[in-house]
C-alpha cells in the first residue's frame, strides 16, 4: 500500500461514527431476548412501526417489529427472494415489500437472523398506511393470535374532537387488550416511567438529528437511517436514552472537531421517503462524490416530530394526539409545509424524493410536493423511481445518470 | 326506448344527464367515488350524489400528479377533474378508504376548485362500540360540512325521508340481482349492469319510479336474455367499469349470477333501520354493511360472506375481477381463495388495467375456466 492510501483510510475512521458498535450490540442483544421469548416465559407482540409501543413495555411484553426486520432484509439484499415467496402465494408483485418479504420471512423462517419470533398478539396502527392493516390481518389467520386495531383517523386538514375521543377511547381498549392478554393489571406507575423515558429519547432522537443543520454536517441521512433503529424499538427504554445521550454527544463533539461525513461538504441535499435499504452504500457514494451531503430526510425525523405533542408527565392522555398526527397520517400539504421547514432549518440547495412503489400514502402526491418545493423556495427537485426492499424496481444506471444530471443542475444553479 | 335502455342511456352519458338535470331542475351535483359517501345526506340536503368512474381515455394531465403504480380509478378520476369533463359538478365527497383515495383526496382538493369539498374519515374498524360511536360523529360532521356548504338545514324529517327512500332503490335493485339469480336467463349480465351503475348516477326520486318499471320488463320477459344453461359465477372485486366483460363471460359458456363488487351487491347490501334517529341509524348502517377490504369488521369476514353468496347462489366459480395496483383487493386474494376452494368453488383472477385484455385473449382465458367447472 502507498502511503496516500494510509492517509486515507486514517480519514475514513476519523469519519465512522464511534457509537455504531454499541448500537450493533444493543440490536443484537434485543434480537437474542425476542428470539428467545417464550424461554423466558415473556409474550411476542409484533407492531407496526407507527404504533403505540409504550404500553406493550409496560406489560413486559416485547415488541417486534417487522417492518425493522424488512429493512434488515433489504439491506442484506435477501428482499427478493422472501417477497418471492409471498408472490408464490398469490400476493401481488405490486404490493408492499416490507409486507411481501415479512410473509416470506414468516413462511421459511428467513432473512439475516433466520425469522422474527411467532408473535403472541399482533398491534397494528394505522397511522402510516392502510396497507398494515391488510396485512396484520394475513398475521392474524397465520397465527391464530389476537390482532388489535389502533384506528387513527387521517387528519386532512384538522383534527376533530370526535376523532380524539376515538382514539382516546382506543387507548383504553388497548390496555384492556393487554390486561387480558397477560393475565395481570395495567401498571400505571411504570406507565408513567415508560411515558418518560419515551418522551425523552424521542427529544434525543430530535436533538441528534438536528446536528446536521450545522455546516459541515455531522452526520448524514444515511447514517440516521441506521441509527434510527432505535427509537422505532428501543424507545421507552433507558437503554435508548443512553444511547442517543451517546450519539448526541458525539455529534456535537464532531461539530466541535469540524468532522463532517463527507469529506468536502459543498452542496446539502433533503431526502423524502424510506431509503432504499439495498443501495443506501451506493447512493451514499454516489451523492458523495458530488461533494454534496444527504444532510436530512422526511422519514427518520417522523419518529420525532410530534413529540412537542406528547406530555411527559401524562403520556397517556397525550399518546392519542401524539400518535394520530405523525407524518404520513396528515394531508400532502401539511407534508409539502414539513418539507418546506426542514428545506429552511437544514438549508439544503436540492431535493430528493424517493418515489417508492411500496408505499403509496407516502409517494403518491409527491409531484405536488415537488412543485410546491420549485414555487415556495425555487428549489431542484430530484425523483427516483424505486422501492425500499425490492430490488427489482431498481435501476442503477438510469439513476446515476438522472443523480449526476441533477447535481450539474444544483452546480450550475450554485454557481460554482 | 325500452326501460333498460334508458339506464343504459344515463351510464353512457353520465355528464349530459348530470347537465341536463342541473339545467331543468336547478339541482347542485356532488361526485364520490365509492360506496361508503352518505349519499343519503346529499340527498337530505336537496342535492344530487353522483357517482363518478373516472376515464380511461387520454390520460396525460393526471399524470404530473400521479405515479404510473396509482389505479386506472384514481388517475382516471383526477384527468376528468383536471381537463374540465367534471366542471358541473358543485363539489365532491371523499370518504376514508384506501391509501390512493386518501391522497387522491388531497390533490384533489389542492388542484381543484369545485365549491364543496368534504373528507368523511369513517372509522377502518368497524366493530366496536367506539368506532359505530365516532361513525356516528363523521355522519353528524359531514351533515353539518352540508348544511354550511348549501346553505340547507338537514332536518330529522329530512334524513329519514332519504334512509326511507334509499331503502327501496337497494330493495328494488336487490330484487334484480335476485331474479337473475333465480333465472339468469331473464336478463343479460350487461343490461343488470346497466340498472346498477344507472342507479347511482340517475337523480333518486326518478330512479326509484323507474326501478319498478324495470323489474317488471325482466318479469314480462322482454329484456335481453342469455342462454340458460351456463355456468353460474360471482364476480368478486373492487369497480366494473366494462360492460363488455359479461358478454364475454356468456360467450364462453357462464353467466354472472351474483357479484360482490362495488359497483354491484355492495351498494344496496344493509338496510337502515327505521327506528330511533335517523342519522344515527344511517351512520349504523354503514358501520354494518359488507365491507370492502379497506375496512375490517374481522380476519376473516370477506372471505366468509364470498363463501356464503357462492353457497346461497350455487354459484360454481368466483371471477375475481381487480383494478391494477389495487392494494386491499390484492391483499385479500390469496386467502379469499383459499376459503373458496377449501368449499370447492373455483375461481381465477383478471386483473384489469385501464382497459380490459383483448377479447380474444379474455375469451380464451375464460374458456379455460367453465372448462375447470
Amino acid at each position: 500500500m502507498s502511503g496516500e492510501d494510509k492517509i486515507i483510510d486514517a480519514e475514513k475512521e476519523k469519519r465512522k461514527i464511534k457509537s455504531l458498535g454499541r448500537m450493533k450490540e444493543i440490536m443484537t442483544h434485543y434480537y437474542i431476548d425476542a428470539k428467545t421469548a417464550r424461554k423466558n416465559n415473556k409474550k411476542v407482540a409484533w407492531i407496526t412501526s407507527g404504533g403505540p409501543v409504550e404500553p406493550l413495555l409496560v406489560m413486559d411484553i416485547i415488541p417486534v417489529y417487522p417492518e425493522n426486520y424488512g429493512a434488515m432484509i433489504g439491506a442484506s439484499k435477501m428482499g427478493v427472494d422472501l417477497c418471492g415467496v409471498a408472490e408464490g402465494m398469490g400476493y401481488s408483485q405490486d404490493l408492499c415489500s416490507y409486507g411481501r418479504a415479512d410473509i416470506g420471512q414468516a413462511e421459511t423462517q428467513g432473512g439475516p437472523i433466520g425469522g422474527l419470533p411467532e408473535p403472541d398478539m399482533l398491534i397494528c396502527c394505522n397511522n402510516i398506511c392502510g396497507t398494515v392493516l391488510k396485512w396484520y390481518e394475513v398475521m392474524a389467520r397465520k397465527f391464530k393470535v389476537p390482532l388489535f386495531i389502533f384506528d387513527t383517523p387521517i387528519i386532512h386538514t384538522e383534527n376533530s374532537d370526535a376523532a380524539r375521543k376515538y382514539v382516546r377511547r382506543q387507548i383504553d381498549e388497548y390496555i384492556i387488550f393487554l390486561e387480558e392478554q397477560c393475565g395481570k393489571k395495567y401498571d400505571y406507575d411504570r406507565m408513567n416511567e415508560v411515558g418518560k423515558l419515551s418522551v425523552e429519547s424521542q427529544r434525543l432522537w430530535r436533538d441528534v438529528l438536528a446536528t446536521a443543520s450545522n455546516k459541515p454536517a455531522p452526520m448524514s441521512a444515511f447514517d440516521a437511517f441506521f441509527h434510527l433503529a432505535l427509537i422505532v424499538t428501543l424507545r421507552g427504554t433507558q437503554v435508548c436514552v443512553d444511547y442517543y445521550k451517546g450519539l448526541l454527544a458525539e455529534m456535537e463533539g464532531r461539530v466541535k472537531d469540524g468532522i463532517s461525513a463527507v469529506p468536502q461538504e459543498k452542496y446539502r441535499l433533503l431526502w423524502d421517503n424510506l431509503p432504499v435499504w439495498y443501495k443506501t452504500k451506493w447512493l451514499s457514494e454516489k451523492i458523495a462524490s458530488h461533494d454534496a451531503c444527504l444532510v436530512a430526510d422526511t422519514y427518520t425525523s417522523a419518529w420525532s416530530a410530534q413529540v412537542d405533542l406528547l406530555d411527559e408527565n401524562d403520556f397517556l392522555e397525550s399518546m392519542a394526539e401524539g400518535y394520530t398526527a405523525i407524518y404520513l397520517n396528515i394531508g400532502t400539504d401539511k407534508m409539502a409545509k414539513m418539507v418546506l421547514t426542514m428545506i429552511d432549518k437544514y438549508d439544503v440547495d436540492g431535493v430528493i424524493l424517493h418515489s417508492n412503489r411500496s408505499c403509496k400514502p407516502y409517494s403518491l402526491g409527491q409531484y405536488d410536493i415537488q412543485k410546491i418545493i420549485m414555487k415556495e423556495r425555487n428549489l431542484p427537485s430530484l425523483i427516483i423511481e424505486a422501492d425500499m426492499t425490492d430490488e427489482r424496481s431498481f435501476s442503477e444506471s438510469q439513476i446515476a445518470t438522472r443523480i449526476d444530471a441533477f447535481m450539474e443542475l444544483i452546480k450550475d444553479k450554485r454557481g460554482n | 326506448m325500452n326501460i333498460i335502455d334508458e339506464f343504459k342511456d344515463v351510464v353512457l352519458n353520465p355528464y349530459s344527464y348530470a347537465k341536463k338535470l342541473k339545467a331543468d331542475e336547478g339541482k347542485k351535483i356532488i361526485g364520490y367515488f365509492c360506496t361508503y359517501a352518505p349519499e343519503e345526506l346529499i340527498f337530505a340536503a336537496g342535492a344530487h350524489p353522483m357517482r363518478l368512474f373516472g376515464t380511461s381515455e387520454n390520460i396525460h394531465l393526471a399524470d404530473s400528479h400521479l405515479q404510473s403504480y396509482s389505479c386506472s380509478l384514481v388517475r382516471g378520476a383526477l384527468e376528468e377533474a383536471l381537463n374540465g369533463n367534471l366542471n358541473f359538478l358543485d363539489g365532491t365527497v371523499f370518504p376514508h378508504t384506501c391509501d390512493s383515495i386518501q391522497r387522491l383526496s388531497d390533490i384533489w382538493r389542492m388542484n381543484t376548485s369545485f365549491s364543496f369539498f368534504s373528507d368523511v374519515v369513517m372509522p377502518v374498524k368497524l366493530n366496536t362500540e367506539s368506532a359505530r360511536e365516532y361513525m356516528r360523529d363523521v355522519i353528524g360532521k359531514f351533515s353539518n360540512d352540508l348544511e354550511s356548504g348549501f346553505s340547507v338545514s338537514i332536518s330529522d324529517e329530512k334524513i329519514a325521508e332519504a334512509n326511507d327512500i334509499y331503502n327501496k332503490i337497494r330493495a328494488y335493485l336487490k330484487e334484480v340481482y335476485r331474479l337473475r339469480s333465480e333465472d339468469p336467463s331473464c336478463i343479460s349480465g350487461a343490461d343488470t349492469y346497466y340498472i346498477i351503475k344507472g342507479a347511482m348516477i340517475m337523480e333518486r326520486r326518478e330512479l326509484l319510479k323507474k326501478l319498478p318499471l324495470a323489474i317488471d320488463y325482466i318479469k314480462s320477459g322482454k329484456s335481453a336474455k342469455t342462454a340458460s344453461d351456463k355456468s353460474r359465477l360471482i364476480l368478486a372485486g373492487s369497480i366494473c367499469n366494462h360492460p363488455d366483460i359479461y358478454d364475454i363471460i356468456e360467450e364462453s359458456g357462464g353467466v354472472v349470477i351474483w357479484d360482490d363488487l362495488c359497483t354491484g351487491s355492495r351498494y344496496f347490501e344493509g338496510e337502515i333501520s327505521s327506528q330511533g334517529n335517523p342519522a344515527d341509524a344511517l351512520a349504523d348502517r354503514y358501520s354494518s354493511r359488507v365491507i370492502c377490504p379497506a375496512k375490517h369488521i374481522s380476519n376473516t369476514s370477506r372471505g366468509d360472506n364470498l363463501a356464503a353468496l357462492s353457497a346461497d347462489h350455487k354459484a360454481k366459480g368466483v371471477i375475481f375481477m381487480y383494478l391494477k395496483f389495487c392494494d386491499p383487493h390484492s391483499w385479500d386474494y390469496p386467502y379469499m381463495k383459499g376459503i373458496l376452494g377449501e368449499k370447492g368453488v373455483a375461481n381465477m383472477l383478471l386483473e384489469v388495467e385501464d382497459k380490459l385484455p383483448s377479447l380474444g385473449q379474455l375469451k380464451t382465458r375464460f374458456e379455460a375456466f367453465m372448462e375447470m367447472l
